[in-house]
């Protein structure tokens, strides 16, 4: 009886051990991130202001801000998913739903999946070469944006594919034995059913690539803009305007790039108000993802 | 207008089914003709010939694996959304000679044509109003006052009405397996079905939900001929005019239930019907 307990108790302390490593390697990760965080938000919380939101770069570190930088963030945003999000829904689907399967598209497959592992430096000279020479877009928001689209095309695709995979056949063969053509199982079933998986890639696509700074460098965003682009809205006709498509910009990595390379130590201080303001914009849609996922799936069982 | 308003009229406007020719004196409503079936290589089917009589219930019967199921696919085409099949044969739907088999012929006409029930209710993640309004929807019906009147019928149909009318507009998943089951029925119904297939439609139910189904499969034969497939010969014997009894992807015998059941033809039916085989 003894013998037994004692040999319980001997391969019990292997649970222990592990318990223990476990919580060491959970904590190095966690605890390097808060402290990271911590430090930056306790340095750059003092500059936090609406004044630090509302200026354009200065050369002055107090009057410093990052208007330029946060519009410019917002608008290669908008149009990376303009681009991104219907390419790599359109694509998702027809891999899954119309292609025959075949060494074709497995070859096809197996590429995506590579894409995503390209270094992201790549597509800034793809880019480089193809939107702003090429394509005569320029150093501007829509070269960025692409650029981006670019980048985050095979998360998008890949999230799309999975979503659309874990629809049960049975749903695709109720709605085929209705009647419905392929186009319309898609559009009444595959689409909405796979909605909050697609929203859900969209957006960590979309996180990865507002903290890209490697390519955005590359096709030639500005380090210093006291200007914003012309304004998508205006008071005469036609009143909608493409015209900042075109415009010179910065983004939040390259700005907080930029004052960190200063000398003054007042420059630091914006770099970490910046950081952290860029940290929280990840986190927010990285929280929209995972609020949306659960809003679109309680509607969704099978 | 509410839901139960219109219910109450659509009520009064129902109609007394027609009597539905008995035996063998019904028409075919489909022939099947010297039919073979291949995954890739495999014939899963061998040379099947028989009649489907019109406003009858035909059974399928066999052990696993005898092919019943890919049988019963064949009459939709549902083997056409999978690379690597191929028919041989004909299956003919009159009164009008189509082969349903034909090359010319668009699957999706003949499932605009040919409704089905499936093993496991497989209703959609919407709610029980659109479910039932899918198949009018994909034929482009837009007039609300008739997809709301074709969907309260085909609730009424089957047997689903009265549980439901309450909360028509909730989500499908909500309902009982059996009720589920029920409302794809009533989905196929709903447009109008000249044939309807049943693939082992009780297999997922408790008996009490078998037992509704197996009535509401007795009183949809006055309007529609069915083809169901089922495990259960006990169930064939009691829902079933005509009884085709498959092993190994071939026909052994068809014939009016009753007869085969009492004194089968063939040897090999006598054995799987008194139990000594399968």
């Amino acid at each position: 009886m003894h013998l037994l307990k004692r040999q319980i108790a001997a391969r019990k302390r292997y649970d222990v051990l592990f318990t223990v490593v476990g919580v060491i390697a959970l904590m190095i990760g966690i605890l390097t991130f808060a402290a990271l965080f911590a430090d930056m938000a306790i340095k750059g919380l003092p500059r936090l202001d609406l004044d630090f939101f509302t200026h354009f770069p200065s050369r002055r570190p107090g009057q410093a801000g990052i208007l330029s930088a946060w519009v410019g963030s917002t608008l290669v945003m908008i149009v990376t998913a303009v681009f991104a999000v219907p390419l790599g829904v359109a694509a998702g689907v027809y891999l899954e739903e119309y292609a025959r399967k075949n060494w074709v598209t497995d070859l096809i497959e197996i590429n995506i999946t590579n894409l995503a592992g390209v270094p992201s430096i790549v597509y800034g000279l793809l880019a480089l070469g193809l939107f702003v020479y090429q394509f005569g877009f320029g150093q501007s928001i829509l070269s960025a944006g692409l650029t981006l689209a670019l980048l985050i095309l095979p998360i998008v695709i890949v999230a799309t594919r999975e979503a659309i995979r874990s629809i049960p056949q049975a749903i695709r063969e109720g709605s085929y034995a209705c009647g419905a053509t392929q186009w319309q199982t898609v559009r009444y079933h595959i689409l909405p059913y796979s909605s909050a998986g697609i929203l859900t890639g969209v957006i960590i696509g979309m996180a990865r690539a507002i903290g890209e700074t490697a390519p955005i460098i590359t096709i030639g965003a500005l380090t210093f803009i006291a200007f914003l682009p012309p304004a998508p809205v205006q008071a005469a006709p036609p009143f909608l305007s493409f015209e900042w498509l075109f415009s010179p910009f910065t983004v939040m990595p390259i700005q907080m790039f930029n004052w960190t390379s200063r000398p003054e130590a007042a420059f630091q201080v914006n770099a970490a108000a910046a950081g952290f303001v860029l940290v929280c914009m990840t986190l927010a849609m990285n929280g929209a993802a995972i609020w949306l996922r659960y809003r679109l799936r309680r509607n969704i069982k099978w | 207008m509410s839901a139960p308003d219109t219910l109450m009229k659509t009520e009064l406007l129902m109609q007394e089914p027609q009597p539905a020719p008995t035996g063998e004196k019904s028409p075919p409503k489909a022939e099947v003709q010297d039919l073979s079936f291949y995954y890739g290589d495999f014939r899963a089917l061998k040379g099947i010939s028989m009649p489907v009589h019109e406003r009858q219930v035909t059974a399928l019967i066999g052990p696993s694996g005898c092919g019943k199921s890919t049988f019963l696919r064949c009459f939709n085409r549902m083997h056409d959304l999978y690379p690597g099949n191929r028919y041989e044969g004909r299956i003919v739907l009159h009164p009008d000679n189509t082969d349903l088999l034909a090359r010319a012929v668009d699957p999706i006409e003949v499932r605009m044509r040919i409704g089905m029930v499936f093993q496991k209710p497989n209703p959609f993640p919407k709610s029980i109003f659109e479910n039932v309004a899918y198949g009018l929807r994909v034929r482009g019906e837009t007039s609300r006052r008739r997809i709301e009147d074709k969907v309260e019928q085909a609730l009424e149909d089957a047997a689903l009405l009265e549980e439901v009318k309450d909360r028509i507009h909730k989500p499908a998943y909500n309902l009982s397996g059996g009720q589920q089951q029920r409302l794809c029925i009533a989905r196929a119904l709903a447009t109008d079905p000249e044939l309807l297939l049943f693939d082992e439609p009780t297999s997922a139910l408790d008996p009490i939900a078998t037992t509704l189904i197996e009535e509401l499969i007795h009183d949809l034969k006055q309007r529609v001929t069915i083809l169901i497939v089922t495990h259960n010969m006990q169930q064939a014997a009691r829902v079933s005019d005509f009884t085709a009894y498959m092993y190994l992807g071939e026909m052994i015998e068809f014939g009016v239930t009753d007869e085969l059941f009492i004194k089968p033809k063939k040897k090999q039916t006598e054995d799987y019907i008194t139990g000594r085989f399968g």
